[in-house]
């Protein structure tokens, strides 16, 4: 049982990572970002290139794959993704996901179709026992990490200068730029973070669910399920959709693997019945 | 849509008449449809290697007269694309030969155009047990499904040292044959199926349903899921949650310890056991050559796809030799069954009766070979047949 939830919540804490950069953008900057997977893709081709040619040991390629994710995006953002800020939803739903096709193609031909590893150092490999109990430690690395993620953003977002700065952007452009605040420069940091986060996660999930081309369309479901169950714009209720979610599929495909895989999209019917605009959301 | 389908179809029976008419001269034409884009891409890629292989290695002439491919990509799994592709190949391009097929859905819906235009079919890859009784001009130089798995699991109960075993298939097509072949020669040899889940195919975390087998305390644990991201997924799941293949004993077709799979899982897949008809591994004189030249030209190890395209086009030039150049679907299908040559697998033949495949079954444990993991064979069982159509003779 403890061993079921334990893993529940770090396969939660993976599904977290990949999702709060997506929470980010959609829901701070009413941006729907179909190609949010693709950065994630991206953080995770970057490390298994760094680890498998250049020879950077696992953690080190963390901040890359971050970094580059974030810097990539910013290079986006500028190009196409502002003009489409006060857009429909339509128009930016058709140019992410061509966004989206476009990365899959472009890691088809770069990387070819076979999948791709990044071993991991030998001490996250394995598990620990305690009380006949299996601990996998990549999986508790996972929540470590998932903790510290969202500690920063929580601080970050909700008791700094920049965070307030993006609250007020978001809620008023008009008054933001009226009191002197650099709106565009604000959305693509804000951006930016979403997408590192994005790439961070799609970096940290190639030891479980590894990586090929279709990556920036596999996850996308259940990034967007994480983010419409937890409501738009709340770190707290992705954090918690994400927790919610992995616990009840790994829950599920133990006790009734009949139908184990289709539990989640239960829970989320359910969750958005009682709660259609997720469970902390604004709107 | 369906219109256009209607009408090709109409043009081509008529074509075909006019084209069994005049004997055709010149160069002999081979139409491979493979899915070179999409999800399949590098099954794709590692057969038309091997194709290319044997080209350059054997000459573009047989039987004086040249050969000259034309390539359709089928982009994954598509039937109604897979028959249009087909259809256009025999009609516009006038072709002697269809071959490739990575997927079973794509060589059934290709092997009605075979048996309708009479053209000699060889299927390099799909293994569903039936897709050869679609056409009686169809051979298949691969693997049935049924055929590797029903010989490892009649193993596994017999030599294997396991009664009791817990089985886990991805929840489709050629999950439920894989684990339906292993559960029921198991089970004949006197072993018994102590439960059994099923899967979902797009499965990105499997610790649960591993910790489960585990609760359940099987002697052993058979698997089977889609190869690409699933193996090494599955390979780190039994090690995170404790189970030593060398004290459970894991079983499963050989995609499972393919060389990606065994990268990416390390130290963790060692001892598990699997069954399968090819290794580049594979310890024989043919088979260094194989893998040395396929090597020297992709910078890669060949992999069951490419064998069954190298073997696929072993068999078209003899055949091809056979009849002298000549092209008619019926002398080719007759030349090919019976059959017998050395593939880098080993010895392999046509049965005549089903055109289907005939050859050994290794059973292979993943080992440590000079600090590098790898499938090491261990036993095999010689000269299998695919076991549901023998039964369907019956």
């Amino acid at each position: 049982m403890i061993g079921v939830l334990f893993d529940g919540f770090a396969y939660g804490m993976l599904l977290f990572l990949l999702s709060v950069g997506l929470s980010v953008t959609l829901g701070m900057m009413n941006f729907v970002n179909l190609a949010h997977c693709a950065f994630a893709m991206l953080g995770g081709y970057l490390t298994v290139t760094l680890v498998n040619r250049f020879g950077w040991p696992f953690l080190a390629t963390l901040p890359m794959a971050f970094l580059a994710a974030a810097l990539v995006s910013v290079v986006f953002e500028r190009l196409l993704y502002r003009k489409l800020y006060r857009a429909t939803d339509l128009d930016q739903v058709l140019l992410t996901i061509g966004l989206a096709f476009m990365s899959i193609a472009t890691a088809a031909y770069i990387f070819g179709t076979v999948h791709q590893s990044a071993p991991t150092p030998s001490f996250l490999r394995g598990s620990i026992e305690y009380f006949g109990i299996n601990f996998g430690v990549y999986r508790l690395f996972l929540v470590a990490v998932g903790l510290a993620v969202t500690l920063v953003l929580v601080l970050t977002l909700e008791y700094t200068r920049f965070g307030q700065q993006v609250r007020a952007a978001v809620d008023n452009q008009r008054m933001a730029r009226g009191l002197g605040i650099n709106v565009d420069a604000t959305f693509a940091a804000t951006f930016a973070l979403g997408s590192g986060l994005a790439g961070l996660g799609g970096a940290l999930a190639i030891e479980i669910v590894g990586l090929d081309p279709s990556f920036a369309l596999t996850y996308l479901v259940y990034v967007l399920i994480v983010v419409s169950v937890g409501g738009l714009g709340s770190i707290l209720g992705s954090f918690i959709a994400a927790v919610l979610i992995g616990v009840s599929d790994i829950a599920g495909k133990y006790y009734v693997p009949e139908v184990g895989a289709f539990l989640i999209y239960l829970v989320m019917i359910l969750l958005l019945m009682w709660r259609p605009a997720g469970l902390f959301g604004k709107r | 849509m369906f219109k256009k389908v209607l009408g090709i179809g109409a043009f081509a029976a008529a074509a075909l008449f006019a084209g069994a008419a005049t004997a055709q001269q010149g160069p002999i034409k081979i139409g491979i449809i493979l899915p070179y884009s999409g999800q399949f891409a590098d099954a794709a890629t590692q057969m038309d290697n091997a194709i290319k292989l044997f080209v350059k290695q054997n000459g573009d002439t047989v039987a004086g007269r040249k050969i000259e491919f034309i390539r359709k990509d089928v982009g994954g799994i598509a039937p109604d694309v897979a028959k249009r592709l087909a259809q256009e190949l025999v009609v516009r391009d006038g072709v002697d030969i269809l071959t490739g097929f990575v997927l079973t859905p794509n060589a059934i819906a290709a092997g009605d155009v075979s048996d309708q235009a009479k053209k000699f079919m060889v299927v390099m890859n799909a293994a569903t047990s039936i897709i050869t009784t679609k056409s009686p001009y169809m051979v298949r130089t691969s693997l049935t499904t049924p055929q590797i798995n029903e010989a490892l699991g009649k193993w596994a109960a017999t030599k294997g040292g396991v009664k009791k075993v817990y089985t886990m298939a991805s929840d489709y097509g050629p999950g439920l044959d894989a684990e339906g072949g292993f559960s029921r020669a198991f089970k004949e040899a006197g072993g018994e199926v102590i439960g059994s889940v099923k899967m979902a195919v797009a499965n990105p975390d499997f610790s649960a349903y591993v910790q489960r087998a585990k609760d359940l305390n099987p002697e052993g644990i058979y698997v089977f899921v889609p190869g690409g991201a699933q193996p090494p997924a599955f390979g780190k799941a039994l090690s995170e949650r404790g189970i030593d293949p060398k004290k459970i004993k894991v079983f499963g077709q050989g995609e499972i310890t393919d060389d990606a799979a065994l990268k990416s899982m390390g130290d963790a897949a060692l001892g598990i056991i699997t069954g399968f008809h090819y290794d580049p591994n594979h310890k024989s004189a043919k088979n260094d050559a194989f893998v040395k030249a396929f090597n020297a030209e992709y910078k890669r190890n060949p992999d069951f796809f490419s064998v069954g395209g190298w073997d696929g086009m072993q068999l078209i030039y003899d055949v091809l030799k056979k009849t002298g150049g000549k092209t008619d679907a019926q002398g080719l299908v007759d030349a090919a069954k019976g059959s017998k040559w050395e593939s880098p697998r080993g010895p392999i033949s046509i049965d005549p009766e089903t055109r289907d495949i005939i050859q050994d079954v290794y059973i292979r444990r993943v080992e440590k070979v000079d600090g590098k993991v790898v499938n090491v064979e261990f036993d095999k069982v010689e000269a299998v047949k695919d076991p549901v159509k023998e039964r369907m003779k019956k």
